[in-house]
């Protein structure tokens, strides 16, 4: 199945000479979850707003469904919705109005019965008459998702979608956006809380200083670069680690009351066993133990600091 | 063609002006009376005639195409302004939608409601002082071709502006000006030679004397030139707009 979005050698220079997209390259599949992640300025809105026509390429092309996002612009516009990251909305205008624009802009015949929807199912509806300017700012956001689904497109570009939003509403989202993926619905999204890619996406890409780092199965992705971490609560606490086991990735804790032990998740000898023989040899009693997996976040931080 | 997307901006420009109805509607008519009020009846009166008309009607071409010009130039570049300023333009910019289309929903607006607006006058002067319109068909182009041209005028202002100081800055700096040198109260004719000359640099000159024309059958310039000079301004506006829209210029990064 061809990919419902390509990035061929995308470059983006900004008209102050700044490269802010660096040849990218990338494939989304169909009705996939996709999380960009990167540092702020990494060129996360470039990419989204090159896609959607709203910045101009400087070099490659872009291909939404096999229609050239320039050339073809009509086909490959009107089957992607966007909710940009600056909460930009009419003031004087009521919710339903701008909703109706929305859809009309994208071509589509007027449809009450599905507008209702939406607005329902993103609980605006009580607030369909409402001057969009006497709502709240989580709840402006919602009507630009509004606006964007109003159209039913097959693509949907949340550029942190999560910015200034409350976690009840956040977790709302999350489910609809679920529901969303279940029609059939793809979804690109950024965010700078890691949770949430963790816990939403399929793949996960990583971007900084305009070039895609890595993309990647985001369980695979867990794996690959997560490092296991087993603790161990000590009986009593050592004043230090005895020389017997410099050679091992352990750590002290502070107090002297854990020992952190660090292992890579995908190789086969985790040498835990060892560790813990050489630890009863020792004499070292512990009362209990965990073993953890590095989240994402520091598996980002990591690969983003790693780069000059 | 994306028919729905034209509706779209149309009626949401639309809405814009019965929602402010009091600033974009009965401000210029109230404005436009007062000049009858004042021009028409009270000093008019011991005005002798120009061309054997009434100096009261013969101010009523002029005075509507003042207001016809000012408020096509705000109303289109206000209309798009807002969405460069408060970032809705987004939405636009992402739309399946092509630049002519944009143009025709925006321009299209700007202009129904200039028209809408110099009718209006156009009936309130009729209160107050008397005429006939001899080519009412012509009065009909001159008003429609002068709110498309001067809408689209304001479309490029409101493109090329990044601030609204400079929205407001060649409605009156430029226009204003330019109208009230452009034969609203007088005919061109009253002036010494040398400025009869200048003034037909203003095309200005060219909208007012043609639009007198259609009422009283009697013009400064030829109803020809007139009308030439019209589609060469809607032409010079038309080659501007490709430009912007082609080279993004001040709209896309
Ligand atoms: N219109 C513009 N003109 C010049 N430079 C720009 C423009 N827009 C963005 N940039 C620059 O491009 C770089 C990438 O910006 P972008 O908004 O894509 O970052 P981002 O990854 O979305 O960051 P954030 O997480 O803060 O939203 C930044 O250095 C920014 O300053
Ligand atoms: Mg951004």
């Amino acid at each position: 199945m061809h990919p419902v979005i390509s990035v061929e050698n995308l470059t983006k220079t900004y008209t102050s000479n700044f490269r802010a997209l660096d040849s990218i390259n990338l494939e989304i599949q169909r009705g996939e979850i996709f999380a960009l992640l990167g540092p702020n300025g990494a060129g996360k809105t470039t990419l989204i707003n090159v896609i959607c026509g709203i910045v101009n390429p400087s070099q490659g092309r872009v291909l939404a469904d096999g229609h050239d996002i320039v050339s073809d612009y009509r086909a490959a516009r009107s089957i992607i919705g966007l909710v940009p990251q600056e909460l930009s909305t009419d003031a004087f205008e009521s919710v339903m109005a701008t909703v109706k624009f929305s859809r009309g802009l994208f071509g589509k015949p007027p449809n009450p019965g599905y507008l209702e929807k939406i607005l329902r199912d993103l609980s605006l509806w009580e607030k369909k008459d409402a001057n969009i300017r006497t709502l709240s700012g989580g709840m402006k956001r919602r009507v630009m998702i509004a606006k964007a689904l109003s159209h039913e497109p097959q693509i949907l570009f949340l550029d942190e979608p999560s910015a200034g939003v409350d976690v009840e509403l956040r977790r709302d989202m999350w489910d609809m956006v679920r529901g969303l993926r279940k029609s059939g619905v793809t979804i690109i999204l950024t965010t700078h809380y890691i949770e949430e890619a963790e816990e939403m996406a399929d793949r996960i890409g990583i971007i900084s200083k305009g070039k895609i780092i890595l993309v990647e199965d985001k369980i695979k992705l867990m794996d690959k670069l997560g490092k296991k971490q087993l603790k161990l609560y000590l009986q009593s606490p050592l004043a230090n680690l005895p020389e017997e086991f410099a050679g091992y990735p352990l750590e002290l804790s502070a107090d002297g009351n854990e020992l952190i032990y660090i292992f890579d998740a995908q190789s086969e000898q985790t040498g835990i066993t060892d560790l813990l023989r050489q630890l009863a040899k020792h004499g070292i009693d512990f009362k209990d133990l965990q073993s953890s997996q590095s989240s994402l976040e520091e598996i980002f931080v990591n690969l983003v600091s790693a780069r000059p | 063609m994306n028919l729905y997307a034209i509706r779209a901006i149309y009626l949401f420009e639309l809405a814009r002006t019965w929602r402010t109805l009091l600033q974009s509607i009965a401000s210029p008519v109230i404005t436009s009376s007062l000049y009858f009020v004042v021009f028409g009846s009270a000093i008019g009166s011991r005005m002798t005639e120009i061309d054997g008309i009434s100096y009261g009607a013969f101010i009523v071409p002029g005075l509507i195409m003042l207001a016809l010009l000012t408020e096509s130039i705000s109303n289109a570049s206000f209309g798009i302004y807002m969405p460069k300023f408060s970032g809705t333009i987004y939405e636009i910019l992402s739309a399946p939608i092509s630049y002519g289309e944009v143009i025709i929903g925006y321009v299209g607006a700007a202009a129904t409601k200039s028209i809408i607006l110099g009718l209006l006058i156009l009936a309130t002067a009729r209160l107050f002082v008397s005429f006939e319109i001899s080519h009412p068909l012509w009065m009909l182009v001159f008003l429609v071709l002068t709110a498309v041209t001067f809408s689209l005028f304001g479309f490029i202002i409101g493109t090329l502006a990044d601030g609204f100081d400079k929205l407001q800055v060649v409605p009156m700096m430029v226009v204003t000006p330019l109208a009230f040198l452009g034969g609203s109260f007088y005919s061109i004719s009253m002036l010494p030679p040398l400025w009869q000359k200048i003034a037909l640099f203003n095309p200005v000159v060219y909208l007012i004397s043609g639009f007198r024309w259609s009422f009283y059958g009697v013009a400064d310039v030829n109803v020809a030139v007139s009308v030439g000079m019209t589609l060469v301004f809607l032409v010079l506006c038309l080659i501007v707009i490709r430009w912007i829209f082609k080279t993004g210029y001040r709209i896309k990064s």
